[in-house]
């Protein structure tokens, strides 16, 4: 059974927002809507100032509250750890979204568009009809992933079965893999450093593995 | 964890914005409606008075749920919401609503027997799926306190009592002076359950502006909607003559102050979990540095 998660390594994460960038571009998502953003933190006083760049999205829990509240079974999870929303049930009640302690899903009611009132060429060609009125979040491109695995690649390490914003990044923060698998990418940096996951006390037992320092 | 200067914002828990009024609404809705349709089975003089509390009851429980249904965003799928009674409250509460209604007309109907015992307990039961839809929200910690679950049962009794005891007066029949006392003593049960709720979030913290929220409520809360309709039940027991028409004032508050308190912890208290990092990582030549939690109470 394979567990696909994704590691963060925060000493490496400059801020770029090259993984948004591409994460919207990948999914077509509308303005305001960031399946994955990039948290830029300042912390501390003079002269002891930190500055810390966070990519936080929907965190495909092993046990997501969101599924347990979803009163329409929209929301579910797949074999291989990947939460996702069926859009055709979703009723867009938002109990999903108030039940995600990491803020990952948008409930879009209205179409938007980057400029102004006429669509661009992109988000016209790329609009989804269904997206309107229901949840969404970081689906970690399943649809690359499944079409990846069936011509015989391997998530994380080929990029055609690799979630976006892993391929965009430019200074190997994001990778992508299967947790189960001990010689998968992700084990191996789980291995040889020390991580943490966000608001783990809640129990959620969440998909995204922050490193922060060597072992 | 520390809480170091942040820049506002991003990082700290915002107000969510997925459900408003209309959300408070279903649980002011539902908690009154089925707090009332249990003590109309207890106050209800005759068999006229009770179908008119039950009336009123059921249009309180369906106003609260039409006012969800405003709210979702594909509202000609609502049927999908009985898909899921394996976790989710929501489903639970809709599907316990199918027969509330079934039983509460059909007792209005039929004026009596053992439908009338049936609404009532499944109101109870509909008013407890209420209490766990909120605390199973693990995004907003104002919610998932577990002891919310006793204050929404407590405050749908108080806001139950007190419209009973409102409609006792208003309706023809005898106004049976013992709901004063059964006022008082649901107000006291829901004193206790709004302290041991503050308590817990007092000790467990929350985020700073939903904790301002609750402390600013809190003080009016427990003067305006608690002390004075017990102090004026107290009042209207010394002096017997006014007791009904006291009565009916503190019925009024009573349930006044449960509507306010639910507006108050869904609609403005709902402060998200925000952002949290546990240590801080190292960068460059540094070392990991404790981590944060801007923008919580502790």
């Amino acid at each position: 059974m394979s567990r696909y998660i994704m590691t963060v390594d925060l000493r490496r994460c400059i801020g770029c927002q090259t993984c948004t960038a591409a994460c919207r571009h990948a999914n077509a998502t509308p303005p305001g809507v960031q399946w994955r953003k990039v948290l830029d933190i300042e912390s501390g006083e003079f002269p002891d100032v930190r500055r810390s760049f966070v990519p936080v999205g929907c965190m495909h829990c092993a046990d997501p509250p969101c599924m347990h509240v979803c009163p329409t079974t929209a929301t579910y999870q797949r074999k291989d750890g990947i939460v996702g929303i069926n859009y055709e049930i979703c009723i867009g009640c938002g109990y999903c979204a108030v039940a995600c302690p990491y803020q990952a899903r948008y409930i879009v009611h209205e179409r938007e568009f980057a400029y102004g009132e006429r669509p661009t060429e992109q988000e016209e060609a790329r609009f989804d009809a269904r997206r309107i009125g229901v949840a969404t979040k970081c689906n970690f491109c399943s649809d690359r992933v499944d079409a990846g695995k069936e011509n015989g690649l391997v998530p994380g390490i080929d990029p055609e079965a690799t979630p976006a914003c892993v391929n965009a990044c430019i200074a190997g923060v994001l990778q992508f893999g299967d947790r189960e698998d001990p010689h998968s990418n992700v084990s191996q940096l789980l291995a040889e450093n020390q991580f943490f996951r966000m608001h783990e006390e809640l129990g959620t037992d969440p998909g995204m593995y922050y490193i922060f320092d060597k072992k | 964890m520390s809480d170091m200067k942040i820049p506002p914002g991003r990082i700290t828990p915002w107000h969510q914005n997925n459900w408003d009024w209309r959300a408070a609404g279903n649980f002011i809705g539902g908690g009154s409606g089925t707090g009332l349709l249990f003590f109309a089975t207890l106050a209800a003089a005759n068999i006229d008075a009770y179908r008119a509390m039950a009336l009123v009851a059921l249009a309180l429980v369906g106003g609260g749920l039409f006012c969800v249904w405003l709210e979702i965003g594909r509202p000609w799928r609502a049927i999908n919401v009985l898909f899921h009674p394996h976790t989710s409250w929501m489903t639970r509460e809709a599907i316990v609503a199918m027969p509330l209604f079934a039983c509460g007309l059909a007792a209005v109907w039929f004026g009596g027997g053992v439908f009338v015992g049936m609404a009532a307990l499944l109101g109870i039961v509909f008013l407890y799926c209420q209490g766990r839809i909120l605390q199973a929200s693990k995004g907003i910690p104002a919610w998932r306190e577990p002891k919310i679950v006793p204050l929404i049962l407590a405050t749908g009794f108080v806001e139950g009592a007190g419209l009973a005891a409102v409609l006792a007066a208003v309706l023809p029949g005898e106004n049976p002076r013992w709901l004063a006392g059964v006022l008082l003593g649901a107000l006291i049960l829901r004193r206790l359950a709004w302290t041991v709720y503050y308590k817990a979030l007092e000790k467990n913290g929350l985020p700073k502006k939903a904790m301002d929220v609750m402390r600013s409520f809190g003080a009016r809360f427990e003067m305006l909607g608690q002390l004075a309709p017990e102090i004026l039940i107290v009042a209207g027991i010394f002096y017997g003559a006014v007791l009904p028409w006291l009565t009916l004032v503190a019925g009024l508050v009573a349930a006044a102050a449960g509507w306010w308190l639910k507006f108050t912890i869904v609609a403005r208290a709902a402060y998200n979990q925000g952002y949290a990092l546990p240590v801080l990582p190292v960068r460059g030549q540094g070392e990991v540095k404790p981590g944060i939690r801007p923008g919580w109470s502790k």
